[in-house]
């Protein structure tokens, strides 16, 4: 076992992570622990932009954008946090600019902004041009500026670190996170870093579906770590499904195609978003779209031999906006669909996205312990943190804004928590958690396959706890999730080496999902009511009366079957009261 | 909507046996280069029979193989779909990313059994299977400077660029770092101190950006003996990128730019 000491320790090297690490690396001593090389992490596959109220193009303002956000998110957005969101977002987007992110322009060589799912001028009365573009890789530009910027300023990176735990310490005062125990990839060894402050920013969990835009990496292990010690998660069942994934694959065509004049057809050629969301059409927040497309196949009107999708037509663009604007996602479709854009519609069905819901934060990072008090020393940011800005849904460009407005809060707020503390002492034995886990998952007692649960699992959750639910689904999915769980308890790896040794990391990433996937559906039947990204059919309508609150998931015990305890958290409001959404 | 039940939905139960061949699949043989420093003296073949559909990735087949077959088959990947980069290996000798290779562009001509060879790529030394040790390409990397250099006063709002400015360096910004093209670059093979083109496509990405004013430092370090005037112009690296860069098209444009001291 290796010992480290660091002022910060950043766990994740993607958008959240490294924006962080800029901010803390040049005030206090940090790590960022990556189980994958910085370049790898998911940001790199966002597409279509990141938001805010530069007005480049036409009149915005940053209130608008506030207002769009919470209502995007079916009023269950705090409204302070989405305000600071919103107004910071200007100076998010230019700071990029100057960091070296070439994003596109306009003729006068300004940065150029295009329309985007929910983003509205006046407070819905037509799509603004608001998401700040670099083609179709505005994730990949930010992923490369922010780890060129960690060069530039010798950020020290410890790549294929796997995060399995973290060190909690008891005080006078309540619990405290002292630190960081990781798994080396390479060697097998077990790495405690004993920290003042701790940033969790290990992004999504998509991996408990089967059809998801996410990649094989996202496995929630930051949530899932959290919520092994006892902290809540909040919000878990809302889990966004993006109206437009590669058919049957799930590879994600971003809604910029749409912004740009993409259109949504089913089998009769009918554009069918003009029915459901009659103002803006195809450009409406991603969970009606969604819920508009798989209403069209439920009832008959899908395209394709069994009739299980929609079409994104792209044909009317022109090659040359598809080629200059959407060239990633045009040669996606020609790769993976054999299907050409500027000639064809190109099969489209929702897939699993974003995760709305994570590890609870106020609006600087801090991880709350319940409703009312912080973990001192422990912060998060990105997909993984709750703060709440994206409430039941949330808007397209909206993340890639969050990873950066709270990633860099996150940042500075540890570091500076860290020079004015002193280190508090590890727990005892700060590695036997990990050090059990791992002993666990070699040794021989039994011969469960981790990819025969993890496939299990995945089929359930898009059967079962999709786009549209049911009090039956949902039973259904928490009946199979927990019968994976008990087989969870058998599993058995081939590989028994301490060097590289994925197939034991692939089990533990496993165990993360499967407590996820519990929390999830828990939440969801739990929630009997309709509401943004989570829609129950048996409760088809917005009940504010008893659901306008965020829900707060408690572990009770250290087994993996242990109980979930459901508890509820205020909504902040200031300025907006809740009204019907209509788009 | 009506519940699925695990039965339905899972292959639960399957202990130990492969999972229901896919309607449409046929079986192909998949060869790979295996070497676990850990506990191997040398590297080995091992061959699998894999049922597979023609729209599967290279990918896929090692999942398959890693999933049901040989849990100890190691290699990188991330996003499986070409944006991540962690995946880059030789495949039938060529270097490529294995979530961006479909089956039906390998198999043999006339329905003859298909033979799938994979490696890892070339010129960075083997960790364990199709996994290499990548520090070597990220520190020629580093070592280009490769951040925006602007020594001017900030303005409030953005810097402007023009369309036309921005166009210019358009292409190099598109590297994921997969290494493909610096792993099947005969020179670096020979010479692993040579920078390597991926190295050199990211110091053109921000030699050619006009908001920078580092070019200076960085046509410096490139014109030093493991620089650019090693390129011998074989387009090995262009041809491996699979992001489509002209590869050796931007280290070109660096070689003027030295040679004409001005970008
Ligand atoms: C295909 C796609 C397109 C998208 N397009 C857009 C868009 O156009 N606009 C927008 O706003 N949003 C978009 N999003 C959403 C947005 O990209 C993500 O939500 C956001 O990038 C998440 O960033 P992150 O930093 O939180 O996590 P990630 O970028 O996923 O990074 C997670 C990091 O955590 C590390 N990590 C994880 N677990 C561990 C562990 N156990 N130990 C150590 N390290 C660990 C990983 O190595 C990685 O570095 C898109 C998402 C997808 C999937
Ligand atoms: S063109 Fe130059 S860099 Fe590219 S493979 Fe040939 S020698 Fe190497
Ligand atoms: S230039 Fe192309 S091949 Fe080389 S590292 Fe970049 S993306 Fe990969
Ligand atoms: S897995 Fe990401 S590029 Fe292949």
């Amino acid at each position: 076992m290796q010992f480290h000491k660091y002022d910060v320790v950043i766990i994740g090297a993607g958008g959240a992570g490294m924006r962080a690490a800029i901010e803390s690396g040049q005030r206090a001593r940090t790590a960022v622990l990556t189980k994958l090389y910085p370049t790898r992490s998911h940001t790199g596959a966002a597409q279509g932009g990141m938001c805010a109220a530069l007005a480049n193009v036409e009149e915005d303002n940053w209130e608008w954008h506030t207002f769009d956000t919470i209502k995007g998110g079916d009023y269950l957005v705090d409204q302070d946090a989405a305000e600071i969101m919103a107004k910071e977002a200007i100076d998010a987007v230019l700071d990029l600019e100057k960091m070296g992110l070439p994003f596109n322009r306009t003729p006068e060589g300004k940065i150029d902004q295009r329309r985007f799912g929910g983003h509205t001028r006046n407070h819905g009365e037509a799509a603004v041009r608001r998401a700040c573009y670099a083609a179709d890789r505005t994730g990949h530009m930010i992923l490369q500026t922010l780890y060129q910027n960690c060069v530039k300023h010798g950020i020290e990176f410890f790549n294929e670190f796997y995060v399995l735990d973290i060190c909690m310490t008891e005080t006078a005062d309540g619990p405290v996170c002292t630190g960081a125990v990781a798994y080396e990839l390479a060697t097998g060894e077990i790495h405690v870093f004993h920290a003042k402050s701790v940033i969790f920013a290990t992004g999504g969990f998509g991996k408990v579906f089967k059809t998801t835009s996410n990649a094989h990496t996202l496995t929630g292990d930051g949530m899932g770590i959290v919520f092994r010690k006892g902290l809540p998660l909040e919000d878990m069942e809302f889990y966004q499904f993006h109206p437009t994934g590669l058919a049957g694959l799930g590879i994600l065509l971003t809604e910029g195609a749409r912004g740009e004049g993409a259109i949504l057809r089913n089998a009769d050629g009918e554009r069918f978003m003009e029915r459901y969301a009659p103002t803006i059409k195809d450009l409406a927040p991603r969970d009606i779209v969604a819920r508009s497309m798989a209403l069209e196949v439920l009832e008959g009107r899908g395209a394709g031999p069994n009739k299980d999708y929609v079409l994104l037509d792209c044909t009317h663009l022109g090659a040359e906006v598809l080629e200059t604007k959407l060239p990633d996602i045009t040669e996606f479709a020609r790769t993976y669909l054999a299907v050409d854009p500027v000639t064809e519609p190109v099969p489209v069905y929702p897939t699993a996205h974003y995760a709305m819901g994570g590890i609870p934060t106020n609006v600087h990072g801090e991880v709350l312990r319940d409703n009312d008090h912080v973990v001192p020393g422990l912060y998060a940011a990105g997909e993984c943190a709750c703060v709440s800005v994206h409430g039941a849904n949330r808007l397209g460009t909206n993340s890639l804004l969050d990873i950066n407005v709270f990633g860099r809060r996150a940042g500075i707020a540890a570091a500076e928590y860290a020079l004015a503390h002193d280190h508090v002492d590890l727990p005892e034995n700060p590695a036997a958690v990990v050090e059990a886990q791992v002993a666990l998952v070699l040794s021989e007692h039994g011969h469960e396959r981790v990819a025969d649960i993890r496939i299990a699992l995945q089929a359930t959750m898009d059967a079962n706890a999709s786009v549209y639910r049911t009090e039956d689904t949902l039973k259904q999915a928490l009946h199979d999730v927990q019968a994976l769980k008990e087989r969870y308890a058998r599993i058995t790896v081939q590989d028994k080496g301490k060097r590289f040794n994925t197939d034991l990391l692939e089990a533990v990433e496993l165990g993360f999902l499967l407590e996820l996937a519990e929390v999830l559906v828990v939440g969801a039947l739990a929630r009997k009511e309709s509401r943004g990204g989570h829609a129950r059919e048996d409760y088809p309508t917005r009940d504010d009366t008893n659901f306008m609150r965020h829900s707060m998931y408690y572990k009770q015990g250290e087994a993996l079957s242990a109980d979930i305890r459901l508890d509820y958290k205020p909504v902040t409001f200031t300025r907006y009261q809740p009204m019907e959404r209509k788009y | 909507m009506t519940a699925s039940t695990a039965e339905q939905t899972s292959s639960s139960g399957s202990k130990g046996s492969e999972p229901p061949v896919p309607e449409g699949a046929i079986t192909v043989t998949v060869k790979i280069r295996r070497f676990n420093t850990e506990f191997d003296d040398e590297p080995r073949w091992d061959s699998f029979e894999i049922p597979a559909l023609p729209s599967d990735r290279v990918l896929n087949l090692l999942h398959y193989v890693k999933w049901y077959l040989d849990g100890t088959l190691t290699f990188r990947r991330s996003c499986a779909h070409g944006i991540c980069g962690s995946d880059a290996m030789r495949i039938n000798g060529v270097n490529r990313l294995a979530c961006k290779v479909l089956l039906k562009d390998l198999l043999s001509a006339g329905g003859k059994p298909t033979t799938i060879t994979i490696e890892p790529i070339k010129g960075l030394p083997v960790h364990k299977d199709l996994l290499v040790d990548m520090e070597p390409f990220f520190e020629a990397f580093r070592a280009v400077q490769p951040y925006l250099i602007n020594y001017s006063p900030e303005p409030t709002r953005e810097r402007l660029q023009s369309a036309a400015d921005r166009e210019r360096f358009d292409d190099t910004t598109k590297c994921i770092l997969c290494a493909c093209c610096t792993t099947s670059c005969p020179v670096y093979w020979t010479d692993g101190s040579y920078f390597g083109p991926a190295a050199i496509v990211n110091a053109h990405r921000f030699i050619f950006d006009s908001r920078d004013e580092g070019a200076e430092e960085r046509l410096d370090i490139l014109s030093d003996k493991e620089g650019v005037w090693r390129c011998r112009t074989t387009f090995n690296c262009t041809d491996a990128c699979p992001r489509g860069i002209q590869v050796t098209k931007a280290i070109q444009e660096v070689k003027r730019a030295l040679l004409f001291k001005r970008v």
